[in-house]
């Protein structure tokens, strides 16, 4: 398998990828204390009023355009007059009629993002970047590894995998969370444990008694699932000191790089490889990203100042 | 469960994977089969280390008591995993509470037969020494993650 990074091929045919197509907030739901999902719909063209076009927000609104994406790519989500941010794509690629995106409130864009009500305007550029590779992973095993929010951009992944089940091994997912009230997609991961063809482990760093899940790091899920680690195709997300540790992990069992896939994280501004906030040794993580081979990854992934 | 000899059970555990047959069978002659029920504590913080366990089926909450508030599950151990360190290491002190989550069983060894036979037999004693430190190692590694609190951290 190759492990070139090319760079994704939707930028390239996107007319102007730096001006916002205007949505409006279809609905939010609060998965967690500090973590909601929100559906963007698209807004209409421009609805022409007494002859003149009247528009909903600033900046263009060509928002009727599919919400077509492949899972793993992302969305730049612009809440108007507060800022711009990336946030990755949590929904399913079969509902086209709208963008879901999860996102826990850690700054000032998220905070304002989570405080939207339905019907509000926001500005989405996108969708951009690299996707999990789901083709390349058909009758190999597949290991998925979330760690806290990051259960979010994989969850695309695992409804594909599950829409194509016969295409895939054995399947599992590997969850680890801060504490039992911070566990994303609560219900879904329920339906999904009692499926027979998805093993399902989720650990929590912090529990009480009541809590009758496992406790530990995510790393220590490896061994309670059941998966050929020659035969692996790996794909995670999460904190990058957990994705290192989780590599490591799976290496060590016997996968190789080239078959283990990171979702990374940088401070992206453009999206499109130009202004170089989000550079990676020799990557932009928005261009050659975010989902990226190990195998590129991992000589870099290890330098402090990277 | 199927009834399996004990020695045939510890050879095919990685916890004691290559261990010198005569040495499995010693191991074997200091343990004996355990049941704890749900809610039961195999062993209390303070206690002496009498004893350490391998997990055959089941699930063992370490727990750290706090005064004025429940109980806080650190890690939970199962099957296959090996709980208890301190019977090797001086002074032989249990560090947290270890409850039964669900129907436990598991092989209980016996340290203080075990540290005499590790005495006498320096080749034997380096050799636990070895893989219970490498335990020690892992445990710690996986507190210090969980201390990083990284999932917080992601956004």
């Amino acid at each position: 398998m190759s492990t070139q990074v090319a760079p994704n091929p939707t930028i390239a045919t996107r007319e102007d990828p730096m001006v916002p197509r205007v949505f409006k907030v279809q609905s939010v739901r609060r998965e967690t204390a500090d973590t909601s999902t929100l559906a963007l719909q698209p807004v209409p063209p421009a609805r022409h009023v007494s002859g003149r076009a009247a528009r909903v927000g600033p900046g263009p609104s060509d928002g009727a355009a599919s919400c077509a994406f492949s899972p793993g790519q992302f969305n730049m989500v612009y809440v108007f007059g507060v800022g711009e941010i990336p946030i990755s794509i949590s929904g399913s690629p079969r509902q086209p009629q709208h963008f879901i995106h999860t996102t826990r409130v850690v700054g000032a864009v998220t905070k304002a993002l989570c405080g939207l009500k339905r019907g509000a305007a926001v500005g989405v550029r996108g969708p951009f970047g690299s996707a999990w590779p789901l083709r390349e992973a058909e009758g190999h095993d597949v290991v998925i590894v979330a760690g806290g929010i990051g259960l979010a951009p994989l969850r695309p992944a695992v409804l594909e995998l599950m829409a194509h089940r016969d295409r895939y091994g054995r399947i599992a997912l590997l969850y680890g969370t801060r504490s039992p009230e911070d566990m994303l997609f609560r219900k879904e991961l329920e339906r999904w444990r009692g499926r027979f063809d998805l093993e399902v482990h989720v650990t929590v760093d912090r529990a009480t008694a009541e809590w009758r899940g496992h406790v530990g790091v995510v790393t220590a899920l490896f061994h309670r699932a059941t998966f050929d680690p020659s035969n692996t195709m790996a794909m995670m997300c999460g904190p990058e000191v957990m994705m290192r540790f989780s590599a490591r992990e799976l290496i060590k069992r016997g996968a190789t790089v080239d078959r283990i896939f990171a979702s990374m994280e940088r401070n992206m501004k453009c999206a499109i490889g130009t202004c170089g906030h989000c550079q990676f040794g020799p990557m932009f993580i928005c261009k050659n990203g975010p989902v990226l081979p190990y195998s590129a990854l991992h000589s870099w992934i290890e330098w402090r100042e990277i | 469960m199927q009834e399996q000899p004990l020695d045939a059970f510890l050879a095919a555990h990685p916890f004691f994977k290559e261990l010198d047959q005569a040495y499995l069978h010693l191991l074997a002659g200091c343990a004996s089969n355990v049941v704890f029920q749900p809610g039961q504590y195999l062993f209390r913080e303070g206690d002496q280390a009498n004893r350490f366990f391998a997990i055959r089926q089941g699930k063992v909450a370490l727990e750290i008591a706090v005064p004025g508030r429940v109980a806080i599950t650190i890690e939970t151990l199962d099957d296959g995993d090996v709980l208890g360190w301190s019977w090797i290491v001086p002074p032989h002190t249990k560090q947290f509470d270890a409850r039964a989550v669900e129907l436990t069983r598991a092989l209980a060894f016996d340290a203080t037969c075990l540290r005499g036979k590790c005495e006498h037999d320096p080749k034997l004693g380096f050799e636990l020494m070895k893989r219970f430190t490498q335990l020690l190692g892992q445990r710690l590694q996986a507190t210090r993650l969980q201390l990083l609190d990284v999932y917080t951290s992601s956004a």
